[in-house]
């Protein structure tokens, strides 16, 4: 690990304004990515903001009847809260389904959202990677790529986002709230992740000395049916090849409404509103769903090693769209 | 955290970083005052510094769990925790579990049901089983399988690792329903643990 200096802030507004006066500081929360990657030395910052004490522990109703995440509420802690489990069954799912126990207990609800891909060489500092180092190149793209994207990607980049509890934030439309230079400001999930164009060293649409607080979780319309499919190469403890998280609104026999949004395939959790609209007024088919997954993964594109996940994705949505209209979540 | 303590030279290419920062963390029911540099980790400080071997270094990157310890009563990787930022927090390692020579009911289980073979593995087992209890939410063989996955044990041993937990869970749960004979006290204590 390179060597950096440590303080402690106690207000939102010192964070912000101490990650502004250094270009090479970064906030700590639970730490699990961070210092994964500073052991690697692939994150070298020279000054740590501990966010820990800060107030953003809490897990409330907001007056719309939604929930207010705190930014450093656990993965553990979340996924567990009793309205989680009853209103947003599908976050608190997908969360359990990624990490370990202990990472969990350690993992932040902001961080989580700011984890880096797991991309092997971004992690490995002897290979160049455009992500880590601008204008070095992609060995991915035509090396070990198993694990890579097939929608969204650039000739730049091709790294996954590796987060599970974003693709069901991306499906409950879930609102970021950041604070920065210019104060607070809510940004949509659709819109904190971006697709690696010719910047893949930016993962988020954040700025400098940008803070996340909270998330925020609209009302709970999904709960009775919603699952959240993961497809990996171990039952456990293993990042996702493919994953679906599907939310289905029923209305009588057919569908209002339906969510769809995939992990594992993109630069971020992948949603295509088109897609979903196929499903809005039909009633629920093996045949209905088949045609939105076509539409979902129309634009896809396989590299050596990852084709598969083309295939894998389609059925992995059919499958989810199937268990989330009857209730009946995946073993 | 004193003003000396965090100001040596941020400014500047060739100034140094402060190295040194005291830190209070009470460590198997004991409070001790520790100087660590930022960069130090739990895992280190335990080990190095401390000289509490019970957690073991495996992999460093927080995917075998043999480093796994309880912080304010809550199962964690200390390979990924920097020490520095829990000041002031209880650290429960595998050497506070037992009660002086009483072993532990989890240590009891591991031994009585062969859990293991090199050991390497077992503190971090047994420490993440202990959270795994106070958590309460495993059932089932299904579900310790599932909530153990952060624990690797390279020898293999894993149903006998299922079998004992199984066990003291049991004991636990039936001490919890008023049917127990006291043998789970020691897992189902949960005061050393504050939520924050």
């Amino acid at each position: 690990m390179n060597r950096f200096t440590y303080a402690r802030a106690e207000q939102v507004g010192d964070a912000v304004s101490a990650a502004m006066q250094r270009r090479a500081a970064t906030f700590i929360a639970g730490g699990t990515n961070l210092v994964d990657l500073m052991k690697e030395n692939v994150a070298r910052p020279d000054h740590l903001i501990d966010i820990n004490r800060l107030p953003l522990q809490q897990v409330e109703e907001t007056e719309d009847g939604g929930l207010r995440v705190g930014a450093l509420v656990t993965n553990a802690d979340l996924a567990y809260h009793p309205l989680v489990e009853a209103r947003y069954p599908l976050l608190s799912r997908a969360i359990l389904s990624g990490a370990s126990a202990q990472l969990r207990n350690m993992a932040t609800t902001g961080g989580n959202l700011l984890q880096r891909t797991r991309c092997f060489y971004f992690y490995d500092t002897a290979t160049p990677c455009n992500k880590r180092e601008p204008g070095s190149g992609c060995p991915a793209i035509t090396g070990q790529n198993r694990n890579h994207a097939i929608l969204g990607a650039s000739e730049h980049c091709i790294a996954t986002h590796p987060s599970d509890m974003c693709v069901a934030l991306a499906a409950l439309e879930a609102v970021v709230r950041v604070t920065g230079k210019g104060g607070e400001r809510r940004v949509p999930f659709a819109e904190l992740h971006r697709l690696p164009g010719d910047m893949p060293e930016r993962d988020t649409t954040l700025e400098p000395g940008d803070l996340i607080t909270a998330v925020e979780l609209p009302p709970g319309r999904f709960a009775e049916h919603c699952t959240y499919l993961k497809v990996r190469d171990r039952a456990s403890y293993a990042f996702a090849l493919v994953s679906v998280a599907a939310a289905v609104e029923l209305a009588g026999g057919t569908i209002k409404e339906a969510r769809v949004a995939l992990g594992g395939v993109a630069h971020k959790p992948w949603r295509d509103r088109t897609a979903e609209a196929l499903l809005r007024g039909k009633a629920a088919s093996t045949e209905a769903f088949q045609e939105v997954a076509e539409a979902l993964l129309q634009d896809a594109q396989g590299y050596r090693h990852n084709g598969f996940k083309m295939a894998l994705a389609k059925r992995a949505i059919v499958r989810a769209l199937g268990e989330a209209v009857s209730g009946r979540q995946a073993s | 955290m004193s003003a000396s303590e965090r100001t040596v030279a941020t400014e500047g290419t060739t100034a140094a970083p402060a190295t040194s920062h005291t830190i209070t963390l009470t460590i198997n029911g004991a409070k001790k005052q520790v100087e660590v540099a930022p960069w130090t980790t739990l895992l280190d400080l335990l080990r190095e510094s401390l000289h509490l071997t019970g957690a073991k270094k495996g992999c460093d990157h927080g995917q075998c769990g043999a480093c796994t310890v309880l912080v304010d009563g809550k199962r964690v990787n200390s390979c990924l925790t920097l020490a520095i930022v829990k000041d002031g927090a209880e650290v429960t390692t595998i050497e506070g579990l037992s009660a002086g020579d009483a072993l532990h009911p989890l240590q009891q289980a591991f031994i009585d049901h062969d859990a293991f073979q090199c050991g390497y593995c077992t503190p971090g087992q047994i420490c993440s089983a202990e959270g795994l209890i106070r958590e309460k939410r495993a059932k089932t063989a299904d579900d310790v399988r599932e909530l153990m996955s952060g624990n690797l044990c390279r020898c293999g041993a894993y149903s006998n690792i299922v079998a004992a937990i199984e066990e003291v869970m049991g004991a636990c749960t039936r001490e919890r329903d008023g049917r127990g004979n006291g043998q789970g006290r020691h897992a189902v204590g949960g005061g050393r643990g504050e939520e924050r």
